[in-house]
């Protein structure tokens, strides 16, 4: 990964490829290397949709090594959902393949004249940009069907549905599992709009011909990745309880704590949620001859995900994950898994994030588009986004903007990115999370629920205000760390315990880079991430006004616990204090 | 005093999702775990009425406590 490949989409004479020396960004990986460049790059002022914003494509610092776990990918921009800066990740085969092939980054920049869409070929033979209009407004399951018959199944496709053509600002980017089925997105903030306005459908990643990257201490390599993963394996966490449910077997711990988000942020308990558990989940995905246990990605040893079949033993989508289950089931009132399967296989296709999709979908059943836990009415919702009509093209720009044209006062979105399933009020840890990221709502980007609610890596009372702020801080600068590595963030369950794991990890760094890195350079990775994000933030305009929740989270408690998010202005803008 | 255990994930099997049992007043959390063979080492959350318990809390008649393996996700 020593070079960086620049797509300059809108050149004179059509794209244009050029090859550079990765440079300062050597040894860099995923959402470091996506930020810094977009810092760096991207005049934060622009159109997100426009010529002058870049997508840039980064595998992790150990992807498309012998490493277990490592085989997340980001993508970064100016999001058209938020006007942020914008890291969005995804598992799936591609970052491993990329990482092989030798690229630290894909630049892909300027925005072609006229309506000709295109695919990129990337392979260890170079970079080839080429007109393919047979591929417009096909989605993603029939798109990724018809490009194998012309490369095959060696390779990882990335791609959009008709969602990113029609450049919507819930749309996702598609990466293949290793089936390849287009079932892992980088969801979050529209980057699939961005894909989309710089007319790229696809990017075909062939490996072949490419070996694994090679540590620089491949002994010490060995041995340290052994440790890790005996340790994720040790771990009840990462061991146990993801492989045999996934992460829907949160859908009861939230519900029971009184913080699952149910009918649009109405109250903090659903009384269908037994119904649509992961333990549900799980034993009907075994009865029909699907899988509770699946990884994402070659070399997953964690495996989080699983098949869903119909009940005559058909595919129907990937395993809907707890933050899915969700946000088409909870936050709407729908207790069926077959309805959640269905809508999850139709945002994966057309090319959505299903943590946008369904809050929207709640937020229009709150303007009475239909009725909460209507399941065919969210059908028919999430068809319009399919179909492109006017009312679909609203839906699919997400729960802000759909809010405002239905007239909704309380739409559940920070940085007009939608909250996912946790209810900042009873977990006011994930509060300050969602309202200080710089990605805009996002529960991942520092992920208080493990210890406020799941007593993962400490204990702190998710009801009070006392001690949010520098969980959150830590747990921000850690993810921003991890997420620049190319491991799957669920590795924290495991690392936040076990310190041998987290060493495990810090080792396989330093073996394969033949590096000095300890615990505090992670650190420092982190800060650097996330100075580097605030920053452009702040040169397009972001204020520490922005860095709140809606305001009905101040004002208006919900059941069981009736008390409303307590975490002081002056608190929340401390926590990138350092 | 009659109290609700629910149990979760790995917790279940070989047990019960919701079971209604009979308890002399005055047993505590972790009496209720040891009298379910629950490995104490493989706990994660207790929780009584919403809110997190520990082991030492002594349970009211008809209360229900939930009992979770250590879990995550995201
Ligand atoms: S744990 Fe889940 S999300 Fe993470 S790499 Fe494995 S399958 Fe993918």
């Amino acid at each position: 990964m020593d070079k960086i490949v620049r797509i300059n989409m809108g050149a004179a004479g059509g794209p244009q490829v050029t090859t550079e020396p990765a440079g300062e960004f050597a040894g860099l990986g995923g959402r470091a290397t996506t930020s810094m460049i977009i810092g760096k790059e991207v005049n934060p002022l622009c159109h997100a949709l426009g010529a002058e914003n870049k997508l840039v494509i980064a595998p992790g610092m150990l992807s498309g090594t012998s490493g277990a776990m490592s085989g997340r990918l980001s993508v970064g921009c100016k999001s058209p959902l938020t006007g942020t800066i914008k890291e969005s990740n995804a598992g799936g085969q591609a970052a491993q393949v990329l990482g092989r092939i030798g690229y630290a980054a894909i630049i892909i920049e300027g925005k072609p004249a006229g309506d000709d869409l295109y695919k990129i070929h990337v392979s260890s033979a170079g970079v080839k940009v080429e007109v393919d209009n047979s591929l417009k407004l096909l989605d993603n399951y029939p798109l990724i069907e018809k490009l194998r018959g012309q490369y095959g199944d060696k390779v990882a496709y990335m791609s959009i549905g008709s969602a990113g053509e029609r450049l919507m600002h819930a749309a996702s980017i598609a990466c293949t599992d290793p089936e390849l089925r287009p079932t892992r997105h980088c969801g979050r903030g529209g980057v699939g709009a961005v894909m989309g306005s710089k007319r790229v459908k696809a990017i075909i990643l062939d490996d072949s011909g490419c070996k694994q990257r090679a540590p620089h201490d491949p002994e010490a390599y060995r041995d340290a990745n052994r440790k890790f993963v005996e340790g994720l394996r040790k771990h009840p966490v990462t061991g146990e309880g993801l492989p045999a449910y996934g992460t829907n077997v949160l859908t009861n711990v939230l519900n029971e704590a009184g913080g699952y988000p149910t009918r649009n942020f109405t109250s903090g308990v659903f009384e269908g949620g037994a119904k649509i558990s992961g333990e549900a989940q799980a034993e009907l995905e075994t009865k029909r001859g699907g899988s509770a246990t699946h990884g994402c990605h070659r070399g997953c040893v964690i495996q989080c995900s699983g098949i869903f079949n119909d009940k005559d033993g058909n595919y129907v989508s990937k395993q809907p994950e707890y933050e899915t289950v969700w946000s088409h089931g909870g936050h709407c009132g729908i207790d069926d898994l077959d309805t959640i399967a269905k809508l999850d296989y139709m945002d994966d296709n057309i090319g959505v994030d299903t943590i946008e999709m369904g809050v929207t979908v709640g937020v229009a059943m709150t303007a009475g588009l239909c009725e909460f836990g209507d399941r065919e009415g969210a059908i028919r919702l999430v068809e319009e986004v399919a179909k492109g009509t006017p009312l679909g093209r609203i839906l699919g720009s997400g729960a802000g903007t759909t809010g405002k044209v239905f007239g909704v006062e309380k739409v559940p979105v920070v940085k007009n990115q939608a909250l996912p399933a946790y209810d900042p009020r009873p977990i006011q840890g994930i509060g300050v999370t969602y309202a200080t990221t710089p990605m805009g709502a996002d529960h991942t980007a520092g992920y208080a629920i493990a210890t406020n609610i799941l007593k993962v890596g400490g204990d702190v009372d998710p009801l009070k205000p006392e001690g949010q702020v520098e969980l959150s801080r830590n747990l921000q600068i850690a993810t921003a760390a991890i997420d620049s590595t190319g491991m799957c963030l669920f590795i924290a369950f495991a690392i936040m315990d076990q310190p041998e794991t987290f060493q495990a990890l810090i080792d396989m760094l330093n073996a394969f880079y033949g590096t000095n890195l300890t615990a505090d350079g992670v650190v420092a990775l982190g800060k650097q991430v996330l100075s580097v994000e605030r920053d452009f933030n702040q040169r397009a305009g972001f204020t520490k006004a922005d860095d709140r929740l809606p305001r009905y989270f101040y004002t208006d408690p919900i059941a069981p616990h009736n008390q409303t998010f307590s975490v002081t202005d002056e608190d929340l803008d401390s926590v990138f204090t350092w | 005093m009659k109290l609700t255990i629910k149990l979760f994930a790995t917790f279940r099997q070989g047990r019960f999702d919701i079971a209604e049992r009979e308890f002399a007043p005055g047993t505590t959390v972790g009496q209720i775990v040891d009298q379910l063979d629950l490995p104490r080492e493989k706990l994660g959350i207790l929780m009584v009425n919403s809110r997190h318990v520990q082991l030492e809390r002594v349970m009211a008649e008809g209360e229900t406590l939930a009992i979770f393996p250590l879990v995550g996700g995201g």
